[in-house]
Formats: structure tokens, C-alpha cells, sequence
């Protein structure tokens, strides 16, 4: 008895020996990865929060405390209210035009036979290409007087433009760059959702009486989409608002703020004018913007999206 | 879908429509390569004629050459690039590992920790990081350009994911062959772990290649310029409107990546849908 009953007590001692060791193991072998975590992402996340609470300015060397200055400040500074909007508005044209057309372009190379990897690199080019580099091309097109744009249009007899140059039309033709940069992400990720898709669903779609391909597209390629097109959302409105390379590059937000956008105002505020407690605090402003943009996704669009 | 062979009218607008939508797409590139070889008095007269009247090619190169140090800023480029991924994979892969296949009480506390991570881009985190790497003198290196880099939460995620679905049986059989924990994750881990890891190779190197804002706070010294930089410094500085050379510069910084992606196409649209559908 006493035999048996220390062979059944052994195995649980040495399981909890095990469990302590393989405890012991996770923890060394994901230290690193925690060290560098709470380095790189919480502490500065904390120190962001807490700096937007002073008035620190680098080189300055002493700083105070002011509570929701910083914050009252934000809201009558005419520049970030300014920089607020446009990135609004940027957003609200990049993120769906380049959506749409993303998922047009994935539906015409996916029912076209001929010519896919062409189109699809075609397409997909601007996403590898540097953004610094493209957008000196693009200020070329764009030139008012030399550029192949406004040539184009000279022949057709339309007006000519100062693009990048009239705070009219700046951050527009930032728009067009941002649109032209993003369509064939979205594209390959929609030809990756697509091709997912059965083949059978459409058949029986076309027995039950789905005649036209718009109604087959209604009623099987959108809600089996679903996943796709939310993801798809996500990371283009979360792309757009952090959009600052087109506008350091090719306006430096001008002329007269017309594209300054809220990553470039931190950026001037912060490292250029140097007072980082103020830039802290529209830093918080733009990470409430990534939050809520994250939980309205997963809150509202969830509910309408089809898993399969 | 029946995919027709023949040419019906829906066909033709569909063929029709890609093509002006490619030719759009690339009519960068083919006024890049075009104004490249122009002459500064091509530029200012013909803006539409694809073809330079005299080719001036050499002459444009030759200047963007010498008046941007290329070789440093690629060579800065492909430094940074390397070491911040091969930190990562280091750093991420172990890390994963132990979320996924070992069982420790701090894995959900880190799961929340890698969820917030993917929320945060560098823009929320440089103004601190600024300060703290000014104040330890570490501005204007590869330490500041690489460091805020080494840990990735995205990486985590992706291998983690992938990790997840390893049949568990793998790890027991190396476990009674004798394998330490240390062992398994670099014979029989990583050597599995491929494809996630060429799939995060891809997003890393095309994200970090690009990235402008890091390395435009902390580097003010050209020796330390990565490409986006030191090509943004030559526009604002030296070329003007000197568009020839300035394109000519575009072409060489842009190459290595294009080249890159045309050569392995197919593993770079896999990997972007990859990392991109599960990020």
C-alpha cells in the first residue's frame, strides 16, 4: 500500500517541479521581449501622458506642472485645430476612394484571365516604392509650369492648376499622391480575401436566382468579404491619419497651414520649436484618435460582418 | 463564374479599364525614367514628350552621384534595415514561443501588453524617446536608429499566431529526445517557422526602408542619413529644380526595393497578405 501510494504522489510532485521549471523557462525566454516592451512602448506611453501635463521645453531645463493647460490650449490653437481638419479631410478622401477602388481593381484582375501578375504589379508597385522619392516624382507631375500634368491638361484646353503651390488644391493633390500609394495594398489584400471565397457559392447563387453579376456580388462576394473589407478599413484610416512623408517633403504644410496635417504639427511643436510637453499633449490627442478609430471598427462594422 | 476566353463586350471594358488604371499607375515611373535623362532645357520645353531630345542620362546621373553620398545613405539603409530585423526575429521569436507552447501565469498580462503594442506607432512614442536619447547622448547613430526598433509587438503576434497552430506532438518528441527549452526553439522552431519569418522579413524591410519620421528627428549629421532622408536633404538643399539630377537621384534610391519585389514577387504579395491580414 504505502509503495502504491508513494508512486502515486511522486508523479504530481514531479509535475509541479516540471510546471515551476517550464514556468521558469517562459519567463527567460520572453524577458527580453518584456524588457524591451516596457523600454520602448509603456514607459514612453506613460512619460507622453505625464509630459502633456507640463510645460516642458527641451534645452529650458526646469518644467512645471499645469494640469489641462496644454489641453485648454489645444483647443483655441487655431494651427492644430486647423491641422485637425485637414487630416479629417484627408483622411475622409484616401481612406474610401482608396478602399473602392482597391476592391475594384481586385474584382476586375480576379474575373480577367489575362495579364494578372502584370496588373497586380502594376498596381502593387507604389507600395514598395520610397515614399520620400515617389513624392519627388510626383512634385514634377505636379509643377505648376514644367510639370507633364498641367501639359496634359493645356492640350485639352482646362485650366492649369498650381497644385502643390495654392492652398486651394494642396491637399488634394496630397490626397491623389496618398491614393495613388495605397490602392494596391488594399488591392492584394482584397485579391487574398477573393480568392478565399468557394467557387460553389457563386454557382448556387446562380441556381437561386442571382441572374446578374451585381447580384452576385451582393449576395456572396460582399458578405464573404466581410473580414477583408473591416481590416482593410481599419488600416487605411489608421494609415491616413499618421500621414506625414508626402507633407514633409513636398509642402512642409503650407502654403499658409492649407496641409498641415496633425503629425507634422507634432512634429514642428515637439522637434522643432522644441516645447515638448505641448506636443505630448497633442500626441495623446492622436493616440485617442488611433483607440477610438480601433474600438469603433471592432464595435460598429462587427455586427455586420459575416465570419465564415 | 464561367471565365469566358472569348472577347466579350464586358471583357473589353474590363481590359480596357485595367489598362488606363495601369498605365496611371506607372506613369510616375515612366516620367521618372523619362526627365532622368533629360536636359535642363528638355525639362522646361517639352514636359510630354516621353523620349529626351538629347540623352543626357550620364550627365544626371554623374551629378546625383556626386552631390549625394548614395553609397552611405544605401549603406546606412541596408545596415539599419538588417540589424533592426534580425533583432527582432531574436527578441520576438523566444518571446512567442514561450506565449504559445509553455505554460506561465504572465502570458495573458503579455497578450494585453502586445495588443496595446500594436495600437502605438513611433509618432506616440518619439517625443520621450527624443529626450531620453539626447540626454544619453545616443543622437546621431545606429543605436538611436535601430534601438526604439529591436522590439517589435507586431512580430510577437504574427509568430504567435503561427505558433499556435504547430502540432504540439513536435515539441514532446524533441522534449523526450532530451532537447532543452533553448534547443527546441532554435532546431525545431525556427527552422518550421519560415514562412512567417520571410512574411515578417518583408513587411519589416519595406517599413523601416521607408520610414522617414525616426530618422528625421534624431539624425541631423549626413554620415548617419538613411535613403528617405538624405534624399529629402538633397531635394531641400541642392537640386532645386534641377529635375534631371533629382531623378535620376529618385531611381537609385528606389531601385534596391523595387528590384527587391520584382524579383521576389510572389513571396512579397504572400507576405504582405500574410502579415497584413493577421496584423
Amino acid at each position: 500500500m504505502a509503495s502504491i501510494a508513494a508512486g502515486e504522489i511522486r508523479p504530481v510532485a514531479s509535475s509541479v517541479r516540471h510546471e515551476r521549471r517550464e514556468a521558469r523557462t517562459a519567463w527567460l525566454l520572453a524577458l527580453p521581449a518584456i524588457i524591451l516592451m516596457l523600454l520602448f512602448v509603456l514607459l514612453p506611453i506613460v512619460a507622453v501622458i505625464f509630459l502633456g501635463f507640463t510645460d516642458f521645453e527641451l534645452g529650458v531645463g526646469k518644467f512645471r506642472f499645469v494640469g489641462f493647460e496644454n489641453y485648454a490650449e489645444l483647443f483655441t490653437d487655431r494651427t492644430f485645430r486647423k491641422s485637425l481638419w485637414n487630416t479629417t479631410v484627408y483622411t475622409a478622401i484616401v481612406a474610401p476612394v482608396s478602399i473602392l477602388l482597391g476592391l475594384g481593381v481586385a474584382m476586375l484582375i480576379e474575373g480577367e484571365g489575362w495579364g494578372k501578375s502584370f496588373f497586380r504589379t502594376a498596381y502593387f508597385l507604389p507600395v514598395v516604392s520610397l515614399i520620400v522619392a515617389m513624392a519627388t516624382v510626383w512634385q514634377y507631375l505636379f509643377h505648376p509650369t514644367i510639370g507633364p500634368l498641367n501639359a496634359l491638361l493645356g492640350l485639352a484646353g482646362l485650366p492649369k492648376p498650381n497644385w502643390l503651390g495654392a492652398s486651394s488644391t494642396a491637399l488634394y493633390s496630397l490626397s491623389i499622391i496618398g491614393v495613388w500609394q495605397t490602392v494596391g495594398f488594399n488591392m492584394v489584400l482584397f485579391l487574398a480575401g477573393l480568392t478565399a471565397i468557394p467557387r460553389e457559392l457563386y454557382a448556387a447563387a446562380e441556381i437561386d436566382g442571382a441572374k446578374s453579376s451585381l447580384d452576385r456580388f451582393f449576395l456572396v462576394t460582399w458578405p464573404m468579404l466581410g473580414p477583408t473589407a473591416l481590416f482593410v478599413t481599419t488600416i487605411s484610416v489608421i494609415n491616413a491619419v499618421k500621414t506625414f512623408e508626402t507633407v514633409k517633403t513636398l509642402t512642409d504644410g503650407g502654403p499658409n497651414h492649407a496641409s498641415e496635417v496633425l503629425l507634422f504639427t507634432i512634429y514642428q511643436e515637439g522637434f522643432v520649436y522644441m516645447k515638448v510637453g505641448y506636443a505630448s499633449a497633442m500626441t495623446v490627442v492622436f493616440l485617442a484618435i488611433l483607440v477610438v478609430m480601433m474600438f469603433l471598427q471592432y464595435r460598429f462594422l462587427d455586427r455586420r460582418v459575416h465570419y465564415s | 463564374m464561367k471565365t469566358r476566353s472569348r472577347f466579350t463586350l464586358g471583357r473589353l471594358i474590363r481590359l480596357a479599364l485595367l489598362i488606363i488604371g495601369a498605365v496611371i499607375f506607372l506613369a510616375p515611373y515612366i516620367f521618372m525614367i523619362s526627365a532622368a535623362g533629360k536636359s535642363q532645357d528638355d525639362i522646361f520645353t517639352a514636359a510630354l514628350s516621353l523620349i529626351p531630345t538629347h540623352f543626357y542620362y550620364m550627365q544626371n546621373f554623374a551629378k546625383a552621384l556626386e552631390k549625394v553620398a548614395m553609397g552611405t545613405l544605401l549603406w546606412n539603409g541596408v545596415v539599419v534595415c538588417a540589424l533592426i530585423f534580425v533583432f527582432q526575429v531574436l527578441v520576438a521569436i523566444p518571446c512567442a514561443y514561450a506565449m504559445a507552447k509553455l505554460k506561465f501565469r504572465a502570458a495573458r498580462m503579455m497578450m494585453v501588453l502586445v495588443l496595446l503594442g500594436l495600437l502605438v506607432p513611433i509618432h506616440a512614442t518619439a517625443l520621450p524617446l527624443y529626450v531620453a536619447f539626447d540626454s544619453l547622448s545616443l543622437l546621431n547613430g545606429y543605436t538611436a536608429l535601430v534601438a526604439p526598433f529591436t522590439i517589435s509587438v507586431f512580430a510577437i503576434f504574427l509568430f504567435l499566431q503561427f505558433f499556435r497552430a504547430m502540432p504540439d506532438d513536435l515539441i514532446h518528441a524533441a522534449r523526450l529526445d532530451g532537447m532543452s527549452e533553448l534547443g527546441i526553439v532554435s532546431r525545431v522552431i525556427v527552422p518550421n517557422a519560415w514562412p512567417a519569418v520571410t512574411a515578417f522579413a518583408i513587411f519589416s524591410v519595406v517599413a523601416h526602408w521607408n520610414d522617414l519620421y525616426w530618422p528625421l528627428i534624431v539624425i541631423s549629421k549626413p554620415g548617419y542619413a538613411t535613403p528617405p532622408l538624405g534624399l529629402m536633404n538633397f531635394r531641400a538643399a541642392e537640386a532645386g529644380d534641377d529635375y534631371g539630377a533629382l531623378m535620376a537621384a529618385t531611381i537609385i534610391i528606389t531601385i534596391p526595393l523595387v528590384a527587391a519585389f520584382l524579383l521576389a514577387q510572389k513571396r512579397f504579395v504572400e507576405g504582405i497578405t500574410m502579415t497584413g491580414l493577421k496584423g
